[in-house]
């Protein structure tokens, strides 16, 4: 190989290589859209047989995957209001007051935001059925803002830290307590960091199955993940056209969310700790 | 200039307000992160059950658990599954394709890193259960997979049932490199291009550069990304449930599973409890590291 031989290689290798990448993540997703809008879909990737929107007509038309999607949306809207407001308030003194175990406390924060949630499953479960919270929607919503409530206020006051104190403090002047300044001129600075706080946690809980699946039991309870489960576990896999329409409806709301976080997003990705997905 | 004309309504009633803001998400939580896990500690030593006679009346068992866990070799073999997954989907699978595919992305046309990015990005966003069925149905026995080994005339195989460990590892990393390529991709970007021009000028080759100048600039979002990484497959239940189910037979029981089955299967909520212990002091070692590379 001579060294002109080898600039071409190196030029094209890295195309090849991605592209060869790009097809591996592709195929398992296009599998799903493409059955379903099948009439005849299998469990392999094939050209559809005829195209329909039956699948989703079906799926969007049943009362009780309405009602997974309105349960869905209302705990994972719930949560993401909740923990906003909460870590709102929390943040301002973490930012704005000298306390004495201001750096123990944050620090503790950033280390709660990394742990499992899985780790602590069983023991909630048997609290929930001690406080009668077992089977209940706004159960699982306060579980949900509790396990979110650290990334939400360690994201917030490092938010917070960036807007400057002058501008309270000129509100101040003109006669506004302290919360009035939060409300009226902190918080409306701090939007785009309350949207990737509220996108996040909204995705978070959108996409969980454990949470759900350890801490409800009757079917009218179940979110959407919930129900997409039951769903395969119901028709034995056969149905799959349904099963994929169900799956493509289901992502979509994080997909949207995903692309809206990025125009918050202006800083790029760095790692700005807890991030969990 | 406004701060030393106007007191601060904050330091001009020294009132304990900050508490009054702090309370709310402190209370909550309290009551449901922090009394979870020192309840995991407790539990951990009582014969905690779902029925029988020790759902009635809590006793306290001492290391009872803990000695069971010793004994039972299932616990064993799903720490060494949590450890292949940990190793094969987290810190190698997607850190290393993550890294690879930041790094190859570099300086290409913008049309195609856009295309790479949004297939690689769209296993990330769409939620653990569908990742979980279309990775299901592409290892399927009449799946994607075995249709295009079959147009090579190779014979289907029955991935799920042969290497059930390799499909939920791809599975992961299907669903989590995204993460690790954009920290590489912002990592990457902070790389002074002037250093690396000055190596080439020296006759540096690719891989040199690579090896003595990117890898060492970017070893703190090496470390701190393997960090969270680790920590978001550690806890991974509902795509390894959904996919195989822990199977076949204790095949990719990790922890987690093994966790649920002891608790919820056989309602035995102590044993789950110590078993979850165990999980709860990985990620509290692995949190503690994480924290620390942070700070530096």
């Amino acid at each position: 190989m001579n060294a002109r031989q080898r600039k071409v290689l190196y030029r094209i290798l890295p195309y090849a290589v991605l592209t060869l990448i790009g097809v591996c993540f592709l195929l398992p997703l296009l599998w799903v859209l493409v059955a379903s809008v099948d009439t005849n879909a299998m469990q392999t990737l094939k050209w559809p047989h005829r195209l329909t929107g039956m699948n989703y007509q079906e799926v969007m038309t049943s009362g009780e995957n309405q009602r997974a999607f309105l349960v869905g949306l209302l705990m994972s809207a719930g949560q993401a209001f909740l923990v906003v407001v909460l870590a709102l308030l929390a943040a301002y003194p973490l930012s704005r007051y000298q306390l004495k175990y201001k750096k123990p406390f944050m620090l503790t924060i950033l280390f709660m935001t990394s742990l499992p949630i899985t780790a602590v499953m069983v023991p909630v479960y048997q609290l929930f059925l001690t406080l009668h919270l077992y089977d209940n929607i706004f159960g699982v919503i306060l579980f949900y803002v509790a396990s979110a409530m650290p990334y939400g206020i360690w994201m917030l006051k490092n938010f917070m830290d960036s807007v400057p104190t002058d501008l309270e403090e000129a509100a101040w002047v003109d006669g506004a307590s302290v919360f009035a300044g939060m409300r009226k001129v902190v918080a409306p600075l701090m939007v785009p960091g309350i949207c990737t706080v509220a996108i996040f946690t909204f995705s978070g809980s959108w996409g969980n199955f454990f949470v759900p699946y350890i801490l409800l039991q009757t079917p009218e309870n179940f979110p959407a993940s919930l129900k997409l489960y039951q769903f395969f576990g119901l028709h034995g896999m056969v149905d799959y056209g349904s099963l994929a329409a169900f799956s493509v409806l289901y992502a979509v709301p994080s997909i949207i969310l995903y692309i809206l976080s990025q125009r918050f997003m202006s800083k790029g990705f760095g790692l700005q700790g807890g991030t969990k997905g | 200039m406004s701060s030393l004309t106007v007191q601060p309504a904050y330091k001009r009633n020294k009132t304990y307000t900050w508490l009054f803001y702090l309370l709310p998400s402190i209370a909550i939580m309290l009551v449901f992160f922090i009394y979870p896990i020192l309840l995991t500690f407790f539990y951990s030593f009582t014969n905690l059950a779902l029925t029988g006679e020790a759902a009635r009346e809590l006793k306290f068992v001492g290391f009872d658990n803990y000695t069971r866990m010793f004994e039972d070799s299932t616990v064993t073999v799903s720490i060494w599954n949590t450890l292949v997954f940990l190793i094969g989907s987290a810190v190698i699978g997607q850190q290393v394709l993550g890294f690879l595919i930041a790094l190859l992305m570099k300086h290409k046309r913008r049309f195609f890193r856009r295309v790479i990015g949004t297939v690689v990005l769209a296993g990330w966003v769409t939620p653990e259960i569908v990742c979980a069925l279309c990775l299901y149905s592409f290892f399927s026995d009449s799946g994607t997979l075995n249709s295009i080994i079959g147009a090579f005339g190779i014979s289907p195989i029955a991935w799920l049932f042969t290497v059930p460990m390799l499909t939920i590892i791809l599975a992961n990393i299907w669903h989590g490199t995204a993460f690790s390529m954009l920290v590489f991709q912002a990592a990457l970007d902070d790389v002074p291009s002037d250093i690396e021009e000055a190596a080439v000028v020296d006759g540096a080759s690719r891989w040199q550069i690579l090896i003595r100048i990117t890898l060492p600039y970017i070893k703190q979002t090496i470390t701190t990304n393997m960090m969270l990484v680790t920590l978001q497959t550690l806890g991974v239940f509902g795509l390894i449930y959904a996919m195989t189910g822990g199977g076949p037979g204790t095949k990719t029981t990790t922890l987690p599973i093994f966790m649920y089955n002891q608790a919820f299967i056989n309602y035995q909520l102590g044993y789950g409890t110590a078993i979850s212990l165990l999980l709860l002091l990985m990620g509290i070692v692995l949190s503690l590291f994480y924290i620390r590379s942070m700070r530096d």
